[in-house]
This record gives C-alpha cells, sequence and structure tokens, in this order.
C-alpha cells in the first residue's frame, strides 16, 4: 500500500429514516478543521434509499464534496449492506482518514469495515489532530475506564478510522460554511444483492422513552455513588425541576440501578455541554469527567474536598449534598418567583 | 451445537487509581474480574446448553491473555462451561483490536463453532471492536448489542438449539428501543448486561469442574502468521498516555448549608443563569 495514493477526509454521514444525525454534522465539522491542518477536501458519504435530498444539509454543514450511495438494501442499516458499500467506496477511492460517529450503528459498522480493510480502528475519540510533522491523525481517547487519556496513531495503515461519540465534538454553526462554495454531489448506484443481507429485520421497536435526552437540556442535575439509593434522587428532581432542567447520573449510579442508562454522562453514556451541570455525590472519575467537561458552568457538591470534580468545577461547595440540595431549590425557586 | 464464548480477564477499572505524581496507572491491589459484559455472554450459552437435551449443546471458553487469566476461565468452567482454552503467546503481546480479533479468529477456526459469543466491550478498553472484527475474519454475520436470544422452531425441526443451522431470533438494542432480527448459524453475537442476570459460581460445578484442566494454547497451536498478530501486527500504536489535567479557576465555598446555597444562587443570578 502506498500511503501517498490516499487523499482526502471523510465523514460517514448517519441517517435514520432520512434525518441525518447531529453526530454527522459534528464530524463534518470537525473533517473541515482537519482539513485545513492537511490541505486537503472534506467528503460525506450517505447511505441509505431516496436520501439524496439530505445532501444538502452536509454541504450546508461544510462538506466539500458529498458522495450519495442510494439503494433500496440500504433503507434500514444493517451490518453486511453497510459495510459492503462503504468498504467498496474506500477501496476505489482511498480517503486518508475516514470518521464515524460512535452510535450504535457506528460502533456495529465502523469494526466491521476496519477489519475487511485491515486497518487500525480508534474508538471513542475525543480529540483529533493532525501531527504537523507526520501529517498522521492523532486520535485522543480515555483509557482504563476513562482513568488515563492515550493519544493513538495510526501511521503505516490507511484510512486511519476513528469513531467520536455524539456530542464531543461541536456541531458547526451557520457561519462556518462559506456562503460562496457549493460542494458537489455525486449519487453512485453500490453493487449490492438481497443475498449479499445475511441477517434480516423482521420487526422494528420504538420504545417510548420517558427519560428526556439529557444531550439537549440546558440545565443537568447529576447524582452519583453519593447518593446512596435510588429514592434520593428525588432531592435532584426537585433541584432540576426549579432550575427546568432533567437528572443525569454517573456510571455507578446507573450500574447500581438507580438510574437509567439514558440518563448516564460520560464516555460510555452520553456527553453534555448544558449551560449548568450540578455534580451531587459524584467524585469524578475521568470517565464522567469526559461526558461533562464542556458544559458552560460546573457546580460540584460532595463531602470531599479532593474529589477531582471539585477541581474541575466552577463552584466547589463541599458540604452535605442531603443538607446543601434542598437549600439551593428553595434559593432557587425564591429568585425566580421574585 | 458448539457454542464459544470469548471472555477477558480485566481490572476492576472502578478501582484504578491514578498516581498524581507520574501519571501513571496504580495496578497493585487492583482486583481482577472476569468482564462483565463477557458474563453476560457466558449466561446466555449456559442457558441455551442447560434448556436442550442432554449434552446437546457444548460450551467452550476462550480467553488470549496472561497466565494469570486462567483464574477466569476457571471462574467459567465452575459456572458450568464445559472446556477452557487459554490462548497465550509472547508473539501475541501488544496487540491492538485488529491483531487481536486475527488472534481469536485463528483459535476460532481451530474450533467447531456454531454460534461465537462474546461481550460487547471490555471495561478496559470499552472499544467494542474485537467481536465485530473477528466475525468479519470468519466470514461470519454479527449481531451487536444482543438483549435476547431465541432459537427458532422449525428450522430442521431443531429443538432448543440442538441442531446445527439452526435459525436465531435474536433482539438488539438500539438508540429508539431494539429491533428483532433473524439470522442463521453460524453467527457472532455480543451481549450486553440487559441480556440476563448472570448465575454464581456453585458448588456442585465447582466440585464437577475440579477434574477439567485449562488447556494452553500458544502461536504454535494455530496457524497464524506472526507478521498479523502481537506488536507487529498492530496497525494502532499508543503515542502517549497522561492522566488527565482537568483544571478550572473554580472557587471553593465551605459555609454551612444554607449560606453555602445563598453564595451558589447568587453566583447563578449574577451570570443571569436564573
Amino acid at each position: 500500500m502506498d500511503r501517498k495514493d490516499y487523499k482526502g477526509i471523510w465523514v460517514f454521514a448517519e441517517q435514520r429514516e432520512g434525518v441525518i444525525q447531529k453526530v454527522a454534522l459534528e464530524l463534518v465539522a470537525t473533517a473541515r478543521k482537519l482539513a485545513a491542518a492537511r490541505g486537503a477536501e472534506t467528503t460525506a458519504v450517505l447511505l441509505g434509499s431516496g436520501v439524496a435530498k439530505l445532501a444538502d444539509a452536509l454541504v450546508a454543514a461544510g462538506a466539500d464534496h458529498v458522495l450519495v450511495a442510494d439503494h433500496e438494501l440500504l433503507a434500514r442499516y444493517t451490518t453486511d449492506a453497510y459495510t459492503k458499500v462503504l468498504c467498496d467506496l474506500v477501496t476505489e477511492r482511498k480517503p486518508e482518514i475516514l470518521l464515524v460517529g460512535a452510535s450504535y450503528l457506528g460502533r456495529d459498522l465502523g469494526p466491521r469495515v476496519a477489519a475487511r480493510l485491515g486497518t487500525g480502528l480508534t474508538a471513542d475519540c475525543t480529540g483529533l489532530e493532525i501531527d504537523a510533522e507526520s501529517g498522521n491523525l492523532m486520535m485522543t481517547r480515555p483509557a482504563f475506564g476513562g482513568n488515563l487519556m492515550a493519544t493513538i496513531e495510526c501511521a503505516e495503515h490507511r484510512p486511519q478510522m476513528a469513531t467520536v461519540r455524539p456530542g464531543v465534538f461541536e456541531a458547526p454553526k451557520a457561519t462556518d460554511a462559506p456562503a460562496a462554495k457549493k460542494g458537489a454531489i455525486e449519487t453512485v448506484k453500490p453493487r449490492l444483492e438481497a443475498s449479499d443481507l445475511r441477517v434480516s429485520i423482521d420487526k422494528v421497536v420504538k420504545t417510548v422513552k420517558e427519560i428526556a435526552d439529557i444531550g439537549e437540556a440546558r440545565f443537568i442535575v447529576s447524582g452519583g455513588r453519593g447518593l446512596g439509593c435510588r429514592e434520593n434522587f428525588a432531592i435532584l428532581e426537585e433541584l432540576a425541576g426549579a432550575l427546568g432542567g432533567v437528572v443525569g447520573s454517573s456510571r455507578a449510579a446507573v450500574d447500581a440501578g438507580w438510574t437509567d442508562k439514558a440518563q448516564q454522562v460520560g464516555q460510555t453514556g452520553k456527553t453534555v455541554r448544558p449551560q449548568i451541570y450540578i455534580a451531587c455525590g459524584i467524585s469524578g472519575a475521568i470517565q464522567h469527567l469526559a461526558g461533562m467537561q464542556e458544559s458552560d458552568f460546573i457546580i460540584a457538591i460532595n463531602k470531599d474536598e479532593s474529589a477531582p470534580i471539585m477541581k474541575m468545577a466552577d463552584i466547589a461547595v463541599v458540604g452535605d449534598l442531603f443538607k446543601v440540595v434542598p437549600e439551593l431549590t428553595a434559593k432557587i425557586k425564591a429568585a425566580k418567583a421574585g | 451445537m458448539n457454542i464459544v464464548v470469548c471472555v477477558k480477564q480485566v481490572p476492576d477499572t472502578h478501582e484504578v487509581k491514578i498516581d498524581p505524581k507520574t501519571g501513571t496507572l496504580i495496578r497493585e491491589g487492583v482486583p481482577s474480574i472476569m468482564n462483565p459484559d463477557d458474563k453476560n455472554a457466558l449466561e446466555e450459552a449456559l442457558r441455551m446448553k442447560d434448556a436442550a437435551s442432554d449434552s446437546a449443546i457444548s460450551v467452550t471458553v476462550v480467553s488470549m491473555g496472561p497466565p494469570q487469566a486462567e483464574a477466569v476461565l476457571r471462574e467459567a468452567l465452575c459456572m458450568g462451561a464445559d472446556r477452557a482454552i487459554l490462548v497465550g503467546d509472547r508473539a501475541f503481546a501488544g496487540a491492538d483490536t485488529l491483531a487481536t480479533s486475527k488472534t481469536l479468529a485463528a483459535v476460532m477456526r481451530k474450533l467447531d463453532y456454531d454460534l461465537i459469543f462474546a461481550g460487547r466491550q471490555a471495561i478496559d478498553g470499552d472499544t467494542a471492536q474485537v467481536g465485530p472484527e473477528m466475525a468479519e475474519h470468519l466470514g461470519i454475520p454479527q449481531v451487536t448489542y444482543v438483549e435476547k436470544v431465541q432459537v427458532e422452531a422449525g428450522a430442521s425441526g431443531a429443538k432448543a438449539g440442538a441442531a446445527p443451522g439452526a435459525r436465531l431470533r435474536v433482539t438488539r438494542a438500539t438508540e429508539e428501543g431494539h429491533e428483532e432480527v433473524l439470522v442463521g448459524t453460524p453467527v457472532l453475537l455480543t451481549a450486553i448486561k440487559e441480556l440476563n442476570q448472570p448465575r454464581y459460581m456453585n458448588i456442585a460445578r465447582i466440585f464437577a469442574s475440579a477434574s477439567t484442566s485449562v488447556e494452553t494454547w500458544s502461536a504454535a497451536n494455530l496457524d497464524v502468521d506472526k507478521a498479523e498478530v502481537g506488536l507487529t501486527g498492530s496497525p494502532t500504536r499508543v503515542r502517549k498516555s497522561q492522566a488527565k489535567d482537568a483544571k478550572r479557576e473554580g472557587v471553593t465555598v465551605k459555609e454551612a448549608p444554607r449560606e453555602a446555597a445563598e453564595r451558589v444562587a447568587y453566583m447563578l443570578r449574577e451570570k443571569r443563569f436564573i
């Protein structure tokens, strides 16, 4: 393999039922920054059935090119069909970098594609940079349950592949894409047979989640091991209610069965960037910090002044959360009332 | 039907601490455990075995790791697995996910399998890559994030998954809920904790498995190209690692609860958050 043959930065643009996923736009914005550093162009790769109309949104997000692979067998995601089509395109056009969102879909597709292409894949990156000297992609991710940050390089294999969790990078702003520039949209008809699909989808069930999407909330009140039991989350619900926000939690609280997985903030949960993040009884393992460090304003309430979360906080309240939280709820209610 | 389950020994990462001076992991005194998702995978294999008629299903556990990883294989035997293989060789050291998956695929080729189970991801790496990559090397389909497995009746008269070429109805989790898919064996499934509640080792099984020894396989037992395994076969390298620098210029509030709350509320008002 000659590395020089590989050019351009690709983003796998995930769509579900005709809706471009936010992570795809976040990756296009990231790809643009990498492309500027590398002197390369960005291509968003869109797979689906009847999805060509979605390409404009990717151009608006800043993609120089959109490659649309349209086929009725791509209507719903299946590992076999998407792997085949994406790998065929990569083999034919040779991108230098391929970014994939670390959604359920991306975490199913990414490793399958990397294995078929015989290249490396770095999962759940929180930082991506071009090394000025080598031109290689430096991929930073939490390791050991998020206790350590590792920077990983895929020096000799192409494409360099990385997955990124939704919300880790910022979505493009309207001003990011130069208005004058028009992205080139190209539609290809992939070679795909029904017999390529070995797993058939029989039923799709959407569960109505009563839990608010913490990724969209402006205010998040999170609880951890320090809460002690499920019932104690009621005081966090009250504080969140007073603020007009939602309740999140650490991995420890989810593992203990006190909160729902959908509420988990952190490396293996959701990455959030609310206006205010209030961490109650959370010590702040890096795995958790990785998911909330971009919050505008962080308040930590903890008995232990030396807990890592306290160093991360704009306001570190040393005290008993069971006493401080109700007082704070009362003060906020009073402030809003008057 | 032969089921092979891949398990990994991992440090209990909830217990891992960082040396603040050197920025490296303190591994001393950190307990090692069977990776949680892998335990769910093993449990499901054992439930399928329990539901089948006598010895219609055999469960083999495989772990790639250092000699001390034998502990998780012994645990698997004590839970009810029939056979355990520890795969270790100096040539495998330093493997990333691609090299690991190639090694494990080579192990699978030496075994007669209908169904391969793995955990979705290991808590020390959280990559969720080795399962799908192994399936790709073996050329078999995969279903990830599995929360339910049922053997479809009617497939060549298969009863409780007894026959090879069985058809499975598998429920996999998605962001929006779940989907039910149909797939024939051979197939690789990756388990999540919603799949089941793993059993404990029990005394009867501990005694029953006492005479079963853990087999050890090295590179010599496998048809692997040395250039494709271990550090040599790994496309990715760790350039550097560091403890994370997490610091903001914050204020510390140590007043009594009411005064502390008052101060916080004041700052929030000042910043026009409320």
